[in-house]
């Protein structure tokens, strides 16, 4: 392990050897549904509650991956886990079965690769197989970082859907086809907005900062990649980050946005696309890795973004803090 | 790009809220509850017997139970998607944003759940709704001699 000027964290031998996702039924309508391991058809997910739902599908989650990876609990070192809600309920609530030890971790909507970069340095240091399990849903945050679910509002055509679903990923120092490079943290990026309905361009001068420091340290253009994806900045968010680059005189090519790649926007009613811990997740699970599997991605940088933002702070019109954190993949020859 | 100059990109570039339609789509929606409001009462007073005045009150009464019933079955949030202020403004807002509230809590019990949180939306409409009908009083008192 080393780390780079720029604070890019180099990893040695930390491969992605397992993955599961499931996914909720907006989800499973839009194009990646062929990809999820498990789905559900309402919000529900059989539990009397949304926050039951949310943590029994990251449960699921867990246990499909440890099934995949032909696993036993006991096998892991830890479980680095994250999702939206308030004091990580979902993500500590769905650990108690898995009975090692857990770390919560929060960065909104960038958790999971902030959670996979812990978990690089966790396997790095200590050679046993860590577990990353994210999810979001989209009832649970609706009503905690909004209005309840049934409230009749007119939705401002900047906003964004929340995910709903989880994804759980099991990283090992033995070799596997898929290599965790490197990661690069992100830092607290605020450029003044404050509108909590349009996330995606508060979000994106975040990801600017990333993936320029990431290219910078690793001395790389955009090109080098076969895909830069960012988690969740949806239609207009990716449009302000191409922008930033474009002032820049920089090609952000080739380049997606998981928000626009989980739904069929133009015919689902997600509004600028998804966003939530889950939906980079979810994207990753369900499709980048595969694609990377398959061969048909050999190089990946994928940075989810966080609005690290709450309901009082909105309230109080505090502007938007945010943060993105880098990932970079790539398939072992 | 310095952060003003994103600000002001992000202002230029924004999707901008289709106001006028909303305002158009608002006025016909709310006008129609209205236009409803009116046949109730004419059907209340001419089945009951009542007069325009005391058949105003159940004309309420059903325009809230229709409201509370299509929040429970989920479509009223998809209705007031499009009718906005349509819906809103009219009691059937007040009745969505009170039952979606005691929907919303009902899996923390009956008292610190649905009883505590029930007012959460519509308790600012109650709040003004008293203090604007105290200034009004006054003024009236003041002015009008009550």
């Amino acid at each position: 392990m080393s780390s780079l000027a720029g604070k890019t964290i180099l990893f040695e031998s930390v491969y992605l050897s397992h993955f599961a996702s499931v996914a909720g039924p907006i989800e499973n309508q839009g194009p990646l549904h062929e990809g999820f391991d498990w789905t559900y058809d309402d919000l529900y997910a059989g539990e009397k509650t949304f926050e039951k739902a949310e943590r029994a599908m990251q449960s699921q989650a867990q246990d499909l991956c440890l099934k995949k990876a032909k696993l036993l609990k006991d096998d892991l070192f830890c479980v680095i886990g994250g999702d939206l809600e308030n004091q990580l309920v979902a993500s500590s609530f769905s650990a108690r079965h898995l009975e090692c030890p857990f770390i919560g971790v929060y960065a909104a909507c960038a958790t999971s690769a902030l959670g996979l970069g812990l978990a690089g340095l966790v396997v790095e240091a200590v050679e046993q197989p860590v577990m990353v399990s994210i999810s979001s849903h989209n009832a649970t945050a609706e009503r905690q970082y909004r209005y309840p679910v049934e409230y009749g509002i007119q939705k401002k055509p900047t906003c964004t859907y929340t995910a709903t679903g989880a994804a759980s990923f099991l990283l090992s120092h033995q070799k596997a086809s898929i290599r965790l490079v490197g990661c690069t943290l992100g830092r607290i990026i605020d450029y003044g907005l404050k509108d909590a309905n349009d996330m995606g361009s508060a979000m994106a001068p975040a990801a600017y900062d990333t993936i320029k420091r990431h290219l910078a340290s690793r001395q790389q253009t955009c090109q080098d990649y076969d895909l830069i994806v960012t988690g969740d900045l949806s239609g207009f968010g990716a449009k302000m980050l191409k922008s930033l680059f474009q002032a820049d005189d920089i090609d952000l090519s080739p380049y997606q946005d998981c928000g626009l790649m989980l739904y069929d926007v133009a015919h689902q009613k997600v509004y600028q696309g998804g966003s939530g811990a889950a939906c980079s997740a979810l994207v990753l699970a369900s499709h980048l890795l595969p694609q990377l599997l398959s061969g048909q991605i050999k190089h990946l940088l994928y940075v989810p973004t966080g609005a690290l933002l709450s309901k009082t702070s909105t309230a109080q019109k505090e502007t938007i803090p945010c943060i993105a954190h880098a990932i970079e993949w790539e398939v072992c020859q | 790009m310095d952060k003003q100059a994103y600000r002001d990109l992000v202002k230029q570039q924004q999707p901008k809220v289709p106001y006028l339609k909303n305002a158009i789509t608002a006025f016909l929606v709310g006008g129609l509850i209205g236009a409803l409001g009116q046949a109730l009462v004419t059907l209340y007073m001419n089945w009951f017997g009542l007069n325009e005045q005391q058949a105003g009150t159940p004309m309420i009464v059903t325009l809230i139970a229709v409201a509370c019933l299509l929040t429970g079955l989920g479509v009223f949030d998809k209705l007031a998607g499009h009718a906005g202020a349509g819906t809103f403004i009219p009691i059937t807002g007040f009745a969505n944003s009170m039952t979606s509230a005691a929907l919303e809590s009902r899996a923390e019990g009956l008292v610190s759940g649905v009883g505590s949180h029930m007012f959460s939306l519509g308790g600012t409409v109650i709040t003004f709704g008293i203090v604007a009908s105290f200034v009004i009083g006054v003024i009236r008192y003041v002015f009008f001699g009550g």
